[in-house]
């Protein structure tokens, strides 16, 4: 390789490429117009100069012989997969047309904007259909929302805030800054950090924080490298993490091991939450949870004595019906350890310099909008009337209402569908079937992506080629610090950024002009609220931290009057304080206080199924190489995760007959998917684990196959309709019941 | 000429493979050729199970002659997201090694 006529530009990684959460910097090598690598920037204090597989395998993404180049039409029947290459402007008049029609006809608010994973794409999506008109923005089939949105939920109705732990990312100078200390002990709840950078946490920091003295508590049904590494690990039935919570909350509060100053200064409501707990003794949540009371009175004592200590969790704690009480639970134990904006602890979070991608919470389109207009929007949105929680947090839809709705046409019926680098079929929704039957009557559907896949095969009327980060201007503002993507060389064919995408069809389809000649100057108006622009950060290198004093950089800000609007001290709730008994949750109609609530379906809610499908089934356990149901297609990264594998214990394995390797059928009530079994000592004996997000992009991607989607995508053996009471959190995607039996002797 | 190698703390390696995509991208590598490669171990002890992963070279590895040349550390050095490779002669490789529980050099070439 001749290196040395590469050109280097550095750039922020949060996009289609490596495709996940984080912020990882990046410096893009560039020769005669192509990028031949991506490595990481030593220089960015998010990553150092790492980069995890997924980043590394960007130009292979790039370049790939699949990707689509070139906005397509449908020519024959939907899944048929007979595509014509068009213009984009013929793109684009038929998209204005067809959703012009829908509007005039059926108002704005049938057609749904839908969007996959949180990166750069929330602002582009949004941005479009406020200025279409629409309120209906949703993660389709995102069983009770569960991915991050009841956890942080939760935190903004108990402390006002988000946090995170505190692994210095809030500080330029990272482990060197001054006023950081490593967590005592790290919780790490249900979650594999070394897998990616889940939430915008880049997993490794934990490792980081290892080797200058953290130690580890794990809870997790599987035994991991992270349980290996932990003083304590609690191998618990999946499904049961709130009970395991308030058993904690018992152990420290009837101890006496809280923080005392803290919980009488900062907090309301100890005293209801005192009561409540008593009920979760900890022989009971070892009834509940398989942990034996030992080792839970053990993870408290350790938790709660030992100060700085901070909890990292992952998804799972949504992926049940309670999941926004089990994170307030989960919340509760850092609070009344005083362990919120502390170094070390669970550090408050807020966007970097208060600037965010595109206003998301209803304060925030109040003041782009109005009120009358989100007073309006509000009227319509999906779900926002049933569930107070849903309408007060965010603009997002409930999507299991919304499936309802999408199958009963009521209230009102949805004609059409902006689907935005979001593989519903093949990854994100529960029940994927019910979804696809559901979808394909509509009557006009867009595809935004790079690939094919089952979504756009089975749904797409027009794809239109988006690009990956290194192809584009863009912009990132998730907790610290901010940063800016540089578009390293041009579109790959004719392939547009989201944003660019977005921009040229708003100009077409708003109501009322959009103020914005270009994509440029969107994302300096979106900066100005941080005083800087595109070309000052960049100029940076890009990113940067907010200045000393600024309300978006930690410690202690409870204390100096720097979370609140009115800039009182205290924290940004109803009474001020963190709120162990919920007003917000109240208002809402909901319990104040948390509790446990068993899984729909198991050993103890449904016996006589449990003994028809005697495995629990916990789905979505990530590979570090994949992100989502992306990746699957990169070779680089296919060879070292080759098969759709689930985890099943040696002896549960051994007693069905399956051997290491074995294909095998993995079975419930909603019908059975095929994966190779991994026999392995680490999987608990009641607990298989599954991948999720598996597609064949190499088999026949036209309907019926799509992709072989049906054979392999986990979440076939996953419902809707069993969100929570706040509508937020759900379904079985953890807690499901199963058998797994091996097919054909084992092959395939 | 002193020899050089890696010195990998695996008791660190998480088992993400960066460092395996970090070789096959810098030198190009299809086919499932590769200088690095990473194993997961599993053993069962008296009271648990503990996972470990174990990275390891091949014959592929050619120390990323052309990076190191440029003064450039080695593509998975600089990549791993544990930190827990090391370039260096084995000379020094070996004295850091004294004080590392699980680790192992490797001198390639
Ligand atoms: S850690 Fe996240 S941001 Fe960084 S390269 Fe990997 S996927 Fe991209
Ligand atoms: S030193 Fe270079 S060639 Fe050897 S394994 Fe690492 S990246 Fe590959
Ligand atoms: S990059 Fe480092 S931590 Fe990851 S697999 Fe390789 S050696 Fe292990």
């Amino acid at each position: 390789m001749a290196k040395s006529k590469e050109n280097k530009v550095l750039s922020t990684l949060w996009s289609a490429g490596c495709g996940s959460h984080g912020g990882c910097g990046c410096e893009i090598y560039v020769q005669d117009g192509k990028v031949a690598r991506v490595e990481g920037d030593k220089n960015h204090p998010f990553n150092q100069g790492r980069l995890c597989a997924k980043g590394l395998a960007i130009s292979q993404y790039m370049y790939h012989p699949d990707r689509v180049l070139y906005p397509l039409k449908r020519t024959g029947e939907r899944g048929e997969g007979k595509w014509q290459r068009i213009t984009w402007d013929e793109a684009y008049d038929t998209i204005e047309k067809r959703l012009k029609d829908i509007r005039a006809k059926h108002g704005a608010e049938s057609v749904i904007f839908c969007q996959g994973t949180g990166r750069d794409i929330g602002g582009p999506i949004t941005f479009l259909m406020y200025a279409y008109g629409s309120p209906n923005w949703v993660q389709v089939g995102l069983a009770g929302h569960a991915c991050y949105t009841p956890r942080l939920g939760a935190m903004f109705a108990t402390q006002g805030h988000y946090s995170v732990l505190d692994a210095s990312q809030m500080l330029e100078k990272r482990y060197d800054s001054p006023e950081w200390t490593p967590p005592k002990y790290i919780i790490i709840w249900a979650q594999n950090p070394a897998a990616g950078c889940h939430d915008g946490f880049f997993g490794h920091w934990i490792i980081d924080c290892m080797k200058r003295g953290s130690k580890l508590i794990t809870i997790d049904p599987r035994s991991t490298w992270f349980s290996t590494r932990s003083e304590v690990h609690l191998q618990n039935r999946p499904g049961t993490d709130g009970a395991i919570a308030l058993g904690m909350l018992n152990v420290i509060i009837n101890e006496g091991i809280y923080d005392k100053v803290f919980v009488e200064k900062w907090c309301y409501g100890f005293d209801e939450l005192k009561e409540r707990v008593q009920e979760y003794t900890p022989e009971k949540v070892e009834e509940i949870s398989w942990v034996p009371k030992e080792l839970l009175i053990k993870a408290a004592r350790l938790f709660a004595k030992n100060k700085p200590s901070a909890i990292q969790w992952g998804e799972p704690v949504d992926a049940m019906p309670a999941g926004s009480v089990v994170a307030q639970a989960i919340n509760h134990l850092w609070a009344i350890t005083g362990n919120i904006d502390n170094p070390g602890g669970n550090v408050i979070a807020r966007n970097s310099h208060g600037v965010t991608t595109y206003p998301f919470s209803s304060a925030e389109l109040t003041k782009l909008y109005g009120a009358d207009l989100v007073k309006k929007l509000n009227e319509k949105r999906i779900g926002a009337n049933d569930y107070p929680m849903i309408k007060n947090f965010r603009g997002w839809v409930q999507p299991d209402v919304l499936i309802d709705q999408l199958e009963t046409d009521k209230p009102y019926p949805i004609k059409g569908a902006w689907i935005q680098t979001s593989n519903i079929i093949g990854g994100q929704a529960a029940d994927p079937r019910r979804h696809y039957n559901a979808m394909k009557k509509l009557d006009f559907i867009v595809c935004v992506d790079l690939f094919q896949n089952p979504t756009s095969m089975a749904l797409a009327d027009i794809f239109l080629p988006a690009c990956t980060i290194c192809e584009k201007e863009s912009f990132r503002s998730w907790w610290q610090p901010l940063g800016v993507s540089v578009k390293a060389v041009e579109g790959v064919g004719e392939a547009k950024s989201d944003w660019e995408i977005n921009l040229d069809l708003a100009k077409r389809l708003a109501t009322t002009p959009i103020k914005y000649n270009t994509v440029r100057e969107l994302i300096d108006d979106r900066l100005k609220d941080g005083n800087t622009n595109f070309e000052k950060l960049k100029a940076k290198g890009c990113w940067e931290y907010p200045p000393e004093g600024h309300n978006t950089r930690p410690y202690y800000r409870y204390e100096k009057g720097l979370l609140r609007a009115d800039g009182k001290p205290g924290f940004e709730t109803p009474t001020g304080k963190v709120e162990l008994y919920s007003k917000k949750y109240e208002e809402w109609g909901l319990d104040p206080l948390p509790y446990y609530e068993e899984p729909k379906e198991s050993s103890v809610a449904t016996p006589e199924l449990a003994k028809k499908y005697p495995l629990i089934l916990t789905t979505g356990r990530r590979s570090p190489v994949f992100f989502h149901s992306e990746h699957r297609m990169i070779p680089w990264l296919r060879e070292l995760d080759p098969f759709p594998m689930c985890e099943i214990n040696d002896k549960t394995a051994e007693e069905l007959g399956i051997g290491n390797g074995d294909w095998v059928y993995i079975e419930n009530t909603h019908g059975k998917i095929k994966m190779k079994a991994k026999v392995t000592p680490t999987a608990h004996p009641k607990v298989v684990t599954a991948p999720h997000g598996w597609w064949l992009p190499e088999t026949d991607g036209k309907a019926p196959n799509l992709f072989s989607t049906w054979e392999h995508n986990i979440n076939n053996l996953t419902s809707m309709g069993n969100q929570g009471k706040s509508g937020f959190g759900g379904t079985d995607y953890r807690s499901g019941l199963c058998r797994v039996f091996k097919i054909n002797g084992g092959k395939e | 000429m002193p020899r050089n190698g890696l010195l990998i703390q695996q008791d660190w390696c998480t088992g993400c493979h960066a460092c395996e995509v970090a070789c096959k991208q810098e030198h190009n590598f299809s086919g499932g050729m590769v200088g690095i490669k990473v194993d997961e171990v599993v053993s069962t002890g008296p009271d648990k199970v503990y996972v470990d992963f174990m990275p390891y070279t091949t014959r592929f590895c050619d120390l990323c002659a052309e990076r190191t040349k440029a003064g450039e550390q080695p593509a998975c050095v600089k990549h791993c997201q544990a930190t827990c490779i090391t370039y260096g002669t084995v000379a020094e490789l070996a004295i850091l090694m004294d004080k590392q529980p699980r680790s192992s050099i490797f001198a390639p070439k």
